[in-house]
């Protein structure tokens, strides 16, 4: 699949491994890339888009595989608030995905296999190093701004804390600095529906022509529950029925039912179940205190970068009190910092959604910080 | 905190040209020297953030804790948090700004010693500017009419006010003393917003409906 996919190719041959968190040193790579808008003279408008769980690169465009609208089609293209006329956006699928980019689908070149579940753990650090490999391939040696949300927050701050001279702005929204227990485990229940499908065969799937369909269309629907506020799964669903009446058995009788087994069903069209395994835990493993000895705000310290910092009412599965602490640390080190709470009943799925107060914040920070980089305004919205 | 809106209410939203910003906040803005860093406490929309950004090429942020203020500001590009200055001001190092600035918002704080203590922790000057509770109107309103005094800068009726600290010039001078906090400036501003008396003096607390504060660490 993923070779007839649109889109740009870094390949990183084997005499530029990647050394990732677990030590193991992966080449050779693939990043798999799309970029909209054209970069400037001194290539000082570039912005890095980075994806959340499930997301891809195709940003602002149809996409290849489900056919749908770019899932940020909303915020990317020209006149729009990441405007393609005055920026160069920049989406890679991350490390471990199934989109183009090298993971656990992807043919092991040293055994002619696929990698399955001899792939190496990755770590967010890991998908923000082969993030910096694309970006230096670029020529870009500092990005205008990092945006992203939900698990593309957490590369946002791994950039910020990690690449800071690297990083002008950033926009971690929707967003926490660690996996916290619930957070894992809601994970662990995604991976364990997978793994408790026969057809996950240990991982090896693919050897065997099989795919794990049921046990990744599970943890889908498990955890689309948690992109979404209950006020706003009432709203859309209430109780209302599929049919004109009860079936007295288990068929899918109400339609918020039928609405997540159609989530499933169509998620397992797009997405790799190992791919989902190593994601999900490289999100759990994210802990940027623990990373800089227990004191988030060891990692920004003497940071230049400005930040925005946004989050959504409603969203319960990465909750504002997530985001304040990020803000707490980013003050004790007297970072720049703007920071937002976003009034939505829309849950965790705010970010990707159409929200006028959401929308107008990026765009005031984004003008804001356009100016003090030297770089155009943009015409007034 | 309610008074945030009367305070922008007053001057609409930040405006891109700083121009023609309320008295008191031009007083406050002239004691910054340009170029420092500022934080704003209770900033609002942002109106004097936006006025020190553009006149006085200050590095100026801003907390807020009305998230109406916040969001207003940020979309307008300013640096601007949602935060308590009861409980928020602790997590800033020592010494990060060169200026803190607390406008009309003193006496709506649970804890106005404390604030004003971490105020001059964490800036090397604090700017405070409160409605005087010794102006005449306000002494004469109790004495005279035996009622809580409502006037041009004290609007809320007894039982909605958001001021639960409020003091006269001759109080916060005090304070300062017994916090060993020294007084650069003091101004004070009758009902027209014009400089009245030095607020050092004793005519300034019968006079002055408002005072503007240039503190420093003693």
């Amino acid at each position: 699949m993923s070779l007839l996919l649109p889109g740009h190719r870094l390949e990183l041959g084997p005499d530029a491994p990647l050394r990732l968190d677990c030590g193991v040193e992966l080449a050779p790579l693939t990043i798999a890339y799309q970029t909209y808008g054209q970069l400037n003279a001194d290539k000082s408008n570039a912005i890095l888009i980075c994806h959340a769980l499930t997301g891809d690169q195709y940003v602002a465009e149809t996409h290849p595989v489900t056919g749908k609208p770019g899932w940020w089609e909303a915020l990317v293209g020209p006149g729009r608030i990441l405007d393609t006329e005055r920026y160069f956006l920049i989406c890679a699928n991350v490390l471990g995905g199934c989109m183009g980019t090298t993971g656990p689908a992807s043919t092991n070149e040293a055994t002619g296999q696929p990698w399955c579940q001899s792939f190496p753990v990755i770590t967010i650090g890991d998908m923000v190093r082969a993030q910096l490999r694309l970006i230096d391939h670029l020529g870009i040696d500092q990005l205008f701004c990092v945006i992203g949300g939900s698990m593309g927050g957490m590369q946002v701050l791994e950039w910020a804390a990690r690449h800071p001279q690297r990083v002008f702005a950033a926009i971690p929204i929707a967003t926490a600095a660690r996996h916290s227990a619930q957070n894992i485990a809601f994970a662990e229940v995604g991976r364990q529906a997978i793994m408790a499908d026969p057809d996950w065969c240990g991982g090896d799937y693919p050897l065997h022509g099989r795919k794990p369909q049921g046990g990744l269309a599970v943890a889908r629907m498990a955890a689309h529950i948690t992109y979404l506020s209950e006020a706003a799964l009432h709203r859309k669903f209430g109780r209302n029925l599929q049919g004109p009446e009860l079936s007295w058995g288990f068929n899918a009788d109400f339609q918020v039912e039928s609405y997540l087994r159609h989530q499933g069903s169509t998620f397992v069209e797009r997405f790799d179940a190992n791919s989902y395994l190593y994601i999900t835990r490289a999100m759990d493993y994210f802990d940027l205190a623990a990373d800089h000895g227990g004191v988030l705000a060891n990692a920004f310290r003497g940071t230049k970068v400005r930040f925005c910092v946004i989050s959504f009412t409603s969203d319960w599965l990465f909750p504002t009190a997530e985001s304040r602490a990020i803000v707490h640390a980013l003050n004790s080190v007297a970072a720049n910092v703007s920071f937002v709470e976003v009034e939505s009943d829309k849950g965790h799925d705010a970010f990707l959604l159409d929200e006028p107060e959401f929308h107008a914040t990026l765009s005031g920070f984004l003008d804001g910080a356009a100016e003090h980089r030297g770089l155009p305004r943009g015409a007034p919205r | 905190m309610t008074i945030q809106a009367r305070r922008t209410g007053a001057t609409g939203s930040a405006n891109g040209n700083g121009s023609a910003i309320r008295v008191d906040l031009q007083m406050i803005a002239d004691m910054v020297e340009p170029g420092s860093r500022v934080l704003d406490i209770g900033c609002g929309e942002g109106v004097l953030l936006d006025y020190l950004n553009g006149f006085k090429q200050a590095d100026g942020r801003g907390m807020e804790l009305s998230m109406a203020g916040v969001r207003a500001a940020v979309a307008h590009g300013l640096s601007v948090i949602q935060g308590d200055a009861d409980t928020d001001l602790k997590d800033y190092p020592t010494g990060a700004f060169d200026y803190v600035i607390l406008s009309q918002t003193l006496q709506a704080t649970r804890n106005p010693k404390d604030v004003l203590e971490q105020m001059l922790r964490i800036g090397r000057r604090a700017i405070v500017s409160f409605p005087n509770f010794g102006h005449w109107r306000v002494r004469v309103s109790l004495l005279w009419h035996g009622r809580m005094p409502m006037t041009e800068t004290l609007t809320y009726d007894w039982y909605d006010t958001p001021n639960i600290h409020l003091c006269t010039i001759r109080d916060f001078t005090d304070l300062c003393a017994r916090l060993g906090i020294a007084v650069e400036r003091a101004i004070s501003l009758d009902s027209r917003g014009r400089t009245r008396y030095d607020a050092g003096g004793r005519l300034a607390n019968w006079l002055g409906e408002q005072a503007v504060f240039l503190l420093r660490r003693e």
